[in-house]
């Protein structure tokens, strides 16, 4: 390898999903977990490191292995590294650390099902050298944490006043305890994830014009 | 080789999938053991729990053994059968005919006089629940309860395995003045029931709720004959 390991394009790689190829607001990828985890803050937290965990590692082995994959059946190679890694890293789970694995559960099947990973295997371990596959895996897993973080954070606080299980809002604000304020229910169901999904994408689109189309 | 070829794409797919496959399993195998320990501990754990007894992973196994002072299985009539009752495994049980499922009972001794647990197991939303709940001697009265889940919605289903939702299950009772079993309604906003056999469900998680009253309802009245025999 000719360029240095940290050369600006590497760099690049890891700075730009955080913003301007973010995978959930930009390439609108992995919506569907980011639907499903983050009514509290904590699972937002675990399933971002999760990913973290299995994404980069995804990345170099496809890239390690891009040039014997047959065209053909490229998907499938592809969906049977995800499945395999996240399968070891459950029983690893499961054997040294329970309460961790007990705390995952669903979040470790999801990871393989995460279109993020699928898509970024596809769309550049494919294409690229091992290294530059990592950092786009870290690059790509912490814009969609970040996201993930974002929305968990918003959607504990005003849904149930809470912040990683502990009371933010004083019980004695509530109503029933003859206050003046009250949980809105509908942050804690999903169509609200996808709203404040969207109320971020239009921050960051008025903060960065190059993003909206013509 | 020609990468395009069909020969080369089986040739590939047949040894990435034996690979794969020989990796897993010998990683599964290795650790078989481990996981099986872990599961025990948890049990015990769960167990204790619904005894109001707090432990963790390194001291569960002891405070089990300390506390604990029969453990033996029950069936519908309500006699005590042959059997390992912590081996037993509902899911097994609970797919045989009615008259042959098999109910355990675990009896603790603690500082307010003998416990008995029993283990329950229903479907919530996704997937399987089950829980323990222990009786007073008087074999009505909840004394405590501890629930688990295998993957319902965190936030929502998932909150019947928190203490705050447990700890309303603490003195409510199984059967009416007159001696017929009601179980305990896990109730919606606005849903009527006796104080004494009702608790607050899940807001947003009311299929794991009901599934939950289901579960309680089912089991009981397995149970029901031995906890008359009991009285």
């Amino acid at each position: 390898m000719s360029e240095p390991l940290f050369s600006k394009k590497n760099l690049k790689l890891l700075s730009d999903p955080l913003n301007n190829s973010n995978p959930i607001t930009v390439q609108v990828l992995g919506i569907c977990s980011a639907l499903a985890v983050t009514a509290q803050l904590k699972p937002s937290i675990v399933m971002a490191i999760s990913v973290t965990a299995v994404l980069p590692l995804a990345n170099v082995l496809i890239s390690l292995l891009r040039n014997t994959i047959p065209n053909r059946i490229r998907i499938i190679v592809q969906l049977v590294v995800i499945a395999a890694l996240v399968i070891l890293v459950d029983q690893i789970l499961k054997a040294y650390v329970f309460d961790v694995s007990r705390q995952l559960s669903v979040f470790v099947g999801l990871i393989i099902t995460n279109c993020i990973i699928m898509g970024r295997l596809e769309a550049f371990a494919l294409g690229n050298r091992p290294w530059q596959s990592f950092l786009d895996g870290i690059g790509n897993s912490a814009g969609y944490g970040v996201i993930l973080i974002i929305v968990g954070f918003f959607r504990e606080l005003l849904g149930a006043g809470t912040l990683y299980g502990y009371r933010v809002i004083p019980e004695s604000w509530y109503i029933a305890n003859g206050g003046f304020y009250e949980n809105n229910g509908l942050m804690v169901l999903s169509p609200m994830a996808l709203i404040v999904v969207g109320i971020i994408i239009w921050v960051q689109r008025n903060k960065n014009r190059s993003l909206i189309e013509n | 080789m020609d990468r395009n070829s069909n020969t080369y794409t089986f040739l590939y797919a047949s040894i990435m999938v034996i690979l794969v496959a020989a990796i897993l399993a010998s990683v599964s195998m290795a650790l078989k053991p481990r996981q099986k320990k872990n599961f025990e501990i948890e049990k015990k754990k769960n167990i204790l729990a619904s005894v109001n007894i707090e432990s963790d992973a390194s001291t569960a196994e002891d405070l089990y053994a300390e506390k604990v002072v029969d453990e033996y299985i029950v069936n519908v009539g309500g006699k005590k059968v042959e059997g390992n009752a912590f081996d037993t495994d509902l899911k097994k049980e609970r797919a045989k005919a009615a008259k042959d499922m098999l109910y355990p009972v675990f009896e603790f001794k603690t500082d307010e006089g003998t416990k008995y647990v029993l283990p329950l197991r229903g479907s919530g939303l996704w997937g399987p629940i089950w829980g323990y709940i222990s009786l007073n001697d008087d074999m009505n009265t909840i004394y405590g309860a501890n629930f688990d889940h295998e993957g319902e919605t965190p936030g929502l289903g998932a909150e019947i395995s928190t203490s705050a939702f447990e700890e309303q299950f603490i003195g409510k009772k199984l059967f009416d003045d007159s001696g017929e079993l009601v179980s305990i309604l896990v109730a919606k906003v606005g849903e009527m029931g006796a104080e004494e056999h009702k608790v607050d469900g899940i807001s947003g998680g009311t299929i794991t709720s009901k599934g939950l009253q289901n579960m309680l309802l089912d089991d009981f009245s397995g149970y029901e004959a031995f906890l008359k025999s009991k009285k």
